[in-house]
């Protein structure tokens, strides 16, 4: 299973932003988005886990074999770090969530509630969530954000141990996580021609 | 599935979770109105139906705009998007949450808001039973009114505004059986109504929250 982008265009609030994006993902293999702020790195990474609809081409894998981790971690603030976990294992319908704890050096931390954690913390539990998922496809926007250097050593771990496991990643960010083998996509090289107005209807137009 | 409610039932117990703000609202205005009419057992046994569904209602309405933004702000709802729960599953479980958190309550505390109002006695197993039935209609139809104005930055009035018409046949409906109830009459046409409403609501609504759901996600 991989993962095959073809021909790509997205937009974001009506506007295109990225066109004509082609890549390819073989099992064990990990992708690095690189651009600028506001090239539309999100958006394709929105796109590609099935947020949103291509405005053309295709993405060659079912939604299904994702696992997006965004921005936001998706933390309950009142619920433990252990019952938030708990609750995405029971989500994603793996039982077991206690390998994730030790494997994102969150164990220290099971039985406190999340609003007391720092944003370090916080984002080392949203990424944990990746590790009860069992989804071939880790699609990651801006995971180091926050992260120390030791955590950000941590997770390039983490993410390496999923490719060996015949996973895939696919991730937008700045800095550099220690997957020398990963490849680099500038996105800046597919920017989308604004559409020139009053080519189209009316719709158009006023997007 | 069941994760999700109990997760939802154990956010909406714990501190911030907005729960027992219907059933307060609800007691408040059954204490206040007799205060505002005047003790007069007449008048009040009068307008008590139209008062006790009233309150249910707006009770309703007050927390329904943490249904779905919270997930939304905290990026959850993403995340549930993209899980292997169909997200008509989950604004169906949100709702199920939602009315065991705030219409149950209400259905339970609602004989004692009828002894404060002199509700006539023929009355209390009408109030009981429109309430049981009504108030799931309530919360779905308040769920499709979240899912059209999440992400908006406060959206409350919005929502108010939109699913208050949608709420006028349950109110209709449901006060006409107490009233009929307290004069002994019938009141098998209104309640089969109710009901249907409720039916109808719970069968269709989810399939259009999840739709606009995902819309407002792009």
């Amino acid at each position: 299973m991989g993962l095959r982008v073809t021909d790509l265009s997205c937009a974001r609030g009506g506007l295109p932003l990225l066109e004509g994006v082609s890549f390819s993902l073989e099992a064990g293999q990990a992708l690095v988005l690189r651009g600028p702020n506001g090239c539309g790195k999100t958006t394709l990474l929105r796109t590609v886990a099935g947020l949103q609809p291509a405005l053309a081409g295709q993405v060659d894998l079912p939604p299904e074999a994702i696992a997006y981790a965004a921005h936001a971690d998706g933390i309950k603030s009142t619920l433990s770090v252990a019952e938030n976990l708990a609750f995405w294992a029971a989500i994603y319908g793996t039982s077991s969530f206690e390998e994730a704890l030790d494997r994102m050096n969150l164990r220290a931390l099971a039985g406190r509630a999340a609003q007391n954690l720092s944003a370090g913390q916080k984002r080392r539990l949203g990424l944990a969530r990746l590790l009860v998922t069992g989804r071939p496809l880790w699609v990651l926007d801006e995971p180091t954000v926050s992260l120390d250097t030791a955590s950000v050593a941590l997770f390039g771990d983490v993410v390496r141990r999923h490719l060996q496991a015949g996973g895939m990643a696919l991730i937008a960010t700045h800095i550099d996580l220690g997957l020398p083998e990963a490849e680099i996509l500038d996105l800046a090289s597919y920017k989308a021609r604004l559409p020139e107005i009053g080519a189209g209807t009316f719709d158009e137009a006023f997007l | 599935m069941i994760s999700l409610l109990t997760r939802d039932l154990r956010l909406a117990l714990r501190a911030g979770g907005g729960f027992g703000l219907g059933l307060a609202f609800y007691l408040i205005l059954a204490v206040l109105v007799p205060l505002g009419v005047g003790p007069a057992p007449a008048t009040l046994a009068l307008i008590a139906p139209g008062i006790l569904w009233v309150g249910a209602l707006l009770a309703c309405l007050l927390s329904l705009d943490r249904i779905f933004a919270l997930d939304f702000e905290d990026g959850s709802l993403d995340l549930l998007a993209t899980a292997p729960v169909p997200l008509e599953a989950v604004v169906s479980i949100k709702a199920l949450a939602h009315w065991l958190t705030t219409g149950l309550p209400l259905v339970l505390i609602s004989p004692v808001m009828g002894l404060l109002l002199f509700l006539p006695s023929e009355a209390y197993l009408w109030l009981i039973l429109s309430l049981t039935l009504g108030t799931p209609a309530l919360s779905v139809i308040g769920t499709f009114g979240a899912a059209l104005t999440v992400g908006l930055k406060r959206g409350g009035l919005l929502l108010s505004l939109l699913v208050l018409p949608l709420y006028i046949p349950t109110l209709i409906f449901g006060a006409e059986v107490v009233s009929r109830g307290a004069q002994g009459l019938s009141v098998s046409t209104p309640l089969a109504l109710l009901a249907g409403i409720t039916a109808g609501a719970v069968a269709l609504l989810p399939f259009a929250s999840a739709l606009v759901l995902r819309i407002n996600l792009r």
